[in-house]
């Protein structure tokens, strides 16, 4: 008798009013706290701060670059800045301002990216950035954060504000579900195992934890043990929650709503091949642009739904 | 400070850039000697600072941001002249493993330096950000900056310019180095500035001009640009300047933007800049 893998759920929000809220919370906490939005501060769920705290926040229109610059400078002085716009114009437009005022600066500047990845749906490539966790994760002095829910975005913003250096938090538009509990205790850098098992390793991040979830549910109906980790900061990698897991599996799968070029699978990846060869699977966008669409339509398009990691679980463990 | 003493300083600054960019044969020394005499007159005469005592949160403290990093020779000579760091250390510009890395940096803690620059277009941007947290912290200072003209060529000033006008941001007092030359050639050729004096009035900027080598005129503007303070507009001023003033082979060309002289060279410029304070 298989038993069944019980995730409570414990209702269904966007990940990005995780962070309106959790700034809210971490302004109320925190004076130094202060908040820039480049002309989305509806789309970001920002309106709770800049209403509660008008003096500490910054409406600098359509001018991301400035934005970034502002953001580091305000550092000068102790105050903690919270950049506030879309994934794709909080990395690859301000790329060169990141790096050398924020990055080489050593700036404490927590850059929150909403709208990543391709479950922004519509509006289409223009705006679904796949790249962006492979461009932040190469700035040295740079933290990068993908939370998987609502509750632990909001828990997450509110860490990062007594976290020293430079953080890019991602985050997304998609009501998905809630299954972190509300007083979890955050820790950057270190993963969640949400469910052990003995098969196979299943890695995720952002909104593929919970289909690393699912994938775990239909696995265990096949007789398939997995485990899923949920890997929220990618760098500074959890190593050791890798290497003990598939000490136990022997084989791992990554998912991630990202490019599989420089992503979540390739830190996994690296980590693996230093230590223990391990077979691993790739869920994740191979090198494409996205393209207009519903979220879970576009999820199933670019193979990165629940149906393809269960896929690359029984794949992967065939390689053992 | 008089103007002489002034004037003793810049042109033992002007040694300190030749013999520093001579010595690795690499740097910028035109824009350097264009800015000696601004600069010595900004960190020695007006500038509110506790250069033996500096701190990256610089509370009650003006602060300065050179946003065409490439002039770093300038920058270190005076940040040495005015006691952040030992002058002998000049001798490490440029060199593996020292605190002088080519283009300012903050990574290796030379103290004076706040913020990374080099890659062009960013100090502003970077001076608005602390003139507010300033405005939220009660700090009356000052935040000064200094931007290449060629420089103006980026969108990201103004980006900035818009904001500061849009936003009263009245505690930045920004100079432009108005010598008309980039490393390609004069900028009217590059990608001419137009009448720089109107586009900074038309973005709603309170604009002041001077000569960027006649000592009494940069205390006087400079003066006048902290009398302006306060009063819900940014500054800025339009620094005419000749890049390479004081070496006069590296004047009226922009051929020494960013090459070294050589060994004679440095000779012939060392001839013409009075030793003052003492080579380091």
């Amino acid at each position: 008798m298989i038993e069944k893998i019980n995730i409570e759920v414990l209702g269904k929000k966007d990940t990005r009013s995780g962070f309106g809220e959790g700034l809210l919370e971490v302004g109320k906490l925190n004076n130094n706290v202060v908040a820039l939005c480049a002309d989305l501060t509806g789309s970001l769920k920002m309106n709770a701060f800049e209403n509660a705290f008008p003096e500490r926040f910054f409406q600098v229109g359509i001018a991301e670059a400035n934005m970034m610059g502002m953001a580091a400078g305000m550092t000068i002085g102790g105050k903690i800045p919270y950049t506030g716009t879309f994934a794709n114009f909080s990395t690859s437009r301000v790329y060169d301002q990141i790096r050398q005022s924020i990055a080489y600066s050593q700036k404490n500047v927590k850059i929150c990216a909403s709208h990543a990845g391709l479950t922004l749906g519509e509006d289409g490539a223009t705006h679904q950035v796949l790249e962006d966790i492979g461009m932040m994760k190469m700035l040295p002095n740079m933290t990068v954060i993908v939370p998987c829910d609502f509750n632990q975005t909001k828990q997450a913003t509110i860490a990062i504000a007594d976290h020293e250096g430079p953080v890019y938090l991602r985050f997304g538009r998609p009501s998905v579900p809630i299954f972190v509990k509300p007083d979890a205790n955050f820790q950057i850098g270190k993963a969640d195992t949400i469910i052990e098992g003995t098969d196979v390793t299943i890695v995720a991040c952002g909104h593929l934890v919970w289909k690393a979830i699912e994938a775990a549910q239909a696995l265990q109906e096949k007789g398939i043990s997995a485990e899923v980790i949920n890997m929220h900061t990618i760098k500074p990698l959890d190593a050791k929650a890798v290497l003990d897991s598939v000490a136990k599996t022997g084989c791992a799968v990554t998912a991630e709503e990202h490019m599989m070029n420089g992503g979540l699978g390739d830190s996994i990846a690296q980590v693996l091949s230093r230590n223990t060869a391990t077979p691993q699977e790739y869920v994740a966008v191979d090198d494409s642009f996205g393209e207009s669409g519903k979220p879970e339509d576009l999820l199933k398009k670019y193979n990165i739904d629940t149906p393809n990691i269960i896929e690359a679980a029984l794949k992967v463990i065939q390689r053992k | 400070m008089e103007t002489q003493e002034l004037k003793n300083i810049a042109s033992q600054v002007r040694r300190d850039i030749v013999r520093m960019v001579s010595a690795v044969s690499s740097g910028h020394p035109g824009g350097s000697l264009g800015c000696a005499d601004f600069l010595t007159v900004l960190y020695f005469d007006k500038m509110k600072h506790d250069p033996s005592n500096f701190t990256m949160d610089a509370k009650n403290e003006d602060v300065f941001y050179l946003s065409n990093g490439h002039i770093s020779p300038v920058w270190y000579s005076v940040l040495a002249r005015s006691g952040y760091f030992p002058v002998p250390e000049l001798s490490g510009f440029r060199i593996m493993s020292s605190r002088l890395q080519g283009h300012p940096s903050t990574d290796k803690g030379l103290p004076g330096i706040r913020m990374a620059s080099g890659s062009l277009g960013q100090g502003l941007s970077c001076a608005l950000g602390t003139a507010e947290t300033k405005k939220l912290n009660g700090d009356d200072s000052i935040i000064y900056t200094l931007h290449g003209d060629g420089e103006l060529q980026e969108g990201q000033v103004w980006e900035a310019a818009m904001y500061a006008a849009g936003n009263n941001i009245d505690n930045v007092i920004a100079t432009i180095d108005y010598n008309g030359r980039q490393i390609d050639g004069d900028c009217d050729d590059v990608l001419s500035l137009g009448n720089l004096s109107q586009k900074w009035q038309a973005f709603g900027w309170e604009v002041l001009e001077m000569d960027g080598h006649n000592i009494d005129e940069i205390k006087s503007t400079l003066d006048k640009a902290k009398s302006m303070t306060g009063n819900g507009k940014p500054i800025v001023i339009i620094m005419k300047t000749e890049m390479g003033q004081g070496v006069d082979y590296m004047m009226g060309t922009h051929k020494w933007h960013g090459s070294a002289p050589n060994p004679e060279q440095l000779v012939s410029a060392l001839y013409q800049l009075e030793e003052t304070l003492g080579d380091y």
